[in-house]
């Protein structure tokens, strides 16, 4: 048995993705990244939303919870606060969290609570068996676009950074172990981090636009992406059509919400309590 | 220590949720709840305990799951528009069998409605608000003393029976000043869960109608819950047999416990031949009412249910052997009438008075009614 197999829960395999799936890189990537950090299962909490993503807790051995559609952001920060010293990992797709749960989203990084989430951007919603989500690109074949997507994409890791997280990193799910490595640099992060997981959904997006393997899918997803250092050199028109990938976003400086909650907050209660005498008796 | 005080009916739910030993509350700001949030946000703090004002109310009721599964005693107050927001995950909390309260301070619907006018609106959203079939508890005060007392038991059911608990308020009650004579300590009965002894992570193992011990993450296993339909591990299951045992489960831990749920208030009852049935605002004019028409020589009582679901049927079925004429008083167009013509026999004579205008009804308006009905 391999290190990182101790935080496997192979009782629940089989896994419900289909062949080729990158969702299976992603399990291995972050079971890998807690093994090496060697955190005790009892102290980490996955928890996810609903989707092909949303089941990945199950397969963890670990404190796991499986929540509604968008929000596993709202119940990671119940945990966080109540938990402040647990590592609290939420993985969540491109529909659950930036279609239904964008609120959630937006405001778990503005708040900059200490939840560590892995974004899985297939760029379509794969279970319910391929409808354009907000990450599809345009001009894709969808089973909800069948005359090509009208809708500009968000860009998640930029709109992350525009709101306000302290830690956005881009990967693929080509470049396995540098995503490891990005895993295991989010979760050393005190506040909140992102990293956004570029994955292939060849059977449900792919397969409707040309790319109906998953060699065809990671080497379109490997075209397209660059190094940030590569990005940062390149003229816009050479830009179009690439992601960076890296660490886009890392901010040391900012206070993470829990610690903040119960160093400062608390202390500060407690102090005026005592002062006016109507504190706790 | 002089323990009388004048206080805001949120107030009193809030300091009755602190001595019931809450200790986490995620909310959303909405009138007229706002007091209880806010009161948390000061007192909180000071005590070690911790607020978080959330994005909306979906987000709050999530965060309360989450941390109730982290080992805290939470509570979330919100009103009718905000309530509707947490249908999701108050099944979430159902399915999960999660315990946590969730406080409305009831207010004029359908939609925004009247947000400071009083309105029983949401008897029927507390009963089936969320999607698929579910038990539920819901508790209903009416009087200073019993916001204080309702909200305790609202957490010790919650905790008993591993379930989220609705504390139904009006918002005249919620916004009023009051006396109140706050308990002593000793005198507020907290209930103690039982220790689980975890056996092969089988968290929801147990014989149908057995009420659940409480399991919380950290301790040491690596459990799974799940809002998908599970096994005993909590892990997700479709298999018709699993999920025919685990719906019963959830179904009998609340219904063959209904001795220790089902509270209720009677007034003048014993030789009633018409019986008020109300609760809330409405139960106080309905009380001044009845007192009013037994001094005319008038046989009427009052049946005031604390707990409104489950359903005091039988409760009710018992008095109705004696007496054939029923009053319900609501401010709706007709919600507990349907449960009422429910469990009333034909031979019993129903009435109603139902308004959603934003006022109460008044003890005379009541009166009037009895004089009527006894004609």
């Amino acid at each position: 048995m391999k290190k990182y197999e101790k935080y496997i829960r192979y009782r629940t395999f089989p896994t419900p993705w289909c062949p080729g799936c990158g969702d299976g890189v992603v399990l291995k990537s972050i079971a890998m990244a807690f093994s090496e950090l060697d955190v005790d299962p009892n102290d980490i909490i996955v928890v996810a939303g609903i989707g092909c993503s949303g089941r990945m807790p199950t397969f963890f051995n670990t404190n796991t919870l499986h929540t509604t559609h968008g929000r596993a952001l709202t119940f990671a920060t119940g945990i966080k606060l109540a938990k402040p010293e647990k590592l609290v990992v939420v993985i969540s797709g491109d529909g659950d969290s930036l279609a239904i749960g964008g609120n959630h989203l937006i405001h778990a990084a503005r708040r900059n609570i200490g939840i560590k989430m892995i974004l899985i951007n297939n760029g379509v919603y794969g279970m319910t068996g391929g409808q354009v989500s907000p990450l599809t690109p345009q001009k894709f074949i969808t089973e909800t676009t069948p005359y090509g997507n009208i809708e500009p994409k968000f860009h998640a890791s930029e709109l992350l950074i525009a709101a306000r997280a302290t830690f956005v990193a881009r990967e693929t799910v080509n470049r396995t172990v540098q995503l490891k490595n990005v895993i295991k640099k989010s979760f050393n992060h005190k506040g909140f981090s992102v990293v956004e997981t570029i994955s292939n959904c060849h059977v449900n997006l792919g397969r409707k636009n040309k790319m109906k393997n998953p060699v065809d899918m990671t080497k379109w997803i490997g075209s397209r992406t660059v190094t940030k250092e590569q990005y940062d050199k390149m003229t816009p028109e050479e830009r179009n059509h690439k992601y960076p990938v890296g660490i886009l976003k890392e901010d040391k400086n900012r206070y993470e919400y829990a610690d903040l909650y119960h160093k400062h907050i608390i202390p500060a209660a407690k102090e005026a309590a005592a002062k006016n005498g109507t504190g706790k008796k | 220590m002089n323990r009388r005080k004048v206080l805001q009916g949120n107030i009193i739910v809030a300091k009755a949720a602190i001595a019931a030993g809450c200790n986490f509350f995620a909310g959303y700001p909405i009138t007229p709840s706002s007091e209880v949030a806010q009161y948390m946000s000061k007192e909180f703090p000071k005590l070690g305990h911790d607020f978080i004002q959330m994005e909306d109310e979906i987000a709050s009721l999530g965060a309360c799951i989450g941390a109730s599964l982290s080992g805290k005693k939470v509570l979330t107050a919100t009103s009718g528009p905000g309530f509707s927001l947490m249908q999701e995950h108050l099944g979430m909390a159902v399915m999960a069998e999660i315990p946590l309260v969730i406080v409305n301070v009831m207010r004029g619907g359908p939609s925004t409605g009247i947000p400071t006018k009083p309105a029983q609106a949401d008897i029927m959203q507390a009963r089936w608000g969320t999607h698929g079939d579910h038990p539920i508890i819901a508790l209903y005060p009416a009087f200073a003393d019993e916001i204080f007392s309702e909200t305790v038991r609202a957490f010790n059911l919650s905790e008993k029976f591993w379930t989220p608990v609705i504390l139904l308020l009006d918002e005249v009650i919620a916004k009023a000043h009051e006396d109140l004579e706050i308990p002593h300590k000793k005198d507020i009965p907290i209930y103690k869960e039982a220790v689980h002894k975890i056996k092969d992570l089988n968290i929801y193992d147990r014989e149908i109608g057995e009420n659940p011990p409480r399991v919380d993450f950290f301790k040491g296993y690596p459990i799974h819950i799940d809002g998908l339909e599970h096994d005993s591990h909590g892990w997700p299951t479709s298999d018709p047999k699993i999920a025919d045992k685990m719906q019963n489960l959830r179904m009998q831990k609340i219904y063959n416990h209904l001795d220790e749920i089902i509270e209720y208030k009677e007034y003048y009852m014993d030789d009633a031949e018409i019986m008020v049935f109300s609760f809330g605002v409405s139960a106080r004019s309905a009380l001044c009412a009845v007192k009013k028409a037994r001094k005319q020589g008038i046989k009427v009582g009052l049946f005031q249910p604390l707990t409104i679901w489950p359903f005091p049927k039988r409760e009710l079925q018992e008095r109705f052997k004696k007496i054939k004429k029923i009053l319900t008083v609501e401010m709706n167009m007709g919600q507990t009438k349907y449960e009422i013509e429910r469990v009333a026999p034909d031979d019993v004579e129903k009435r109603t008075m139902l308004r959603a205008n934003g006022i109460p009804f008044t003890p005379r308006e009541v009166q009037s009614a009895i004089e009527e009905f006894i004609k």
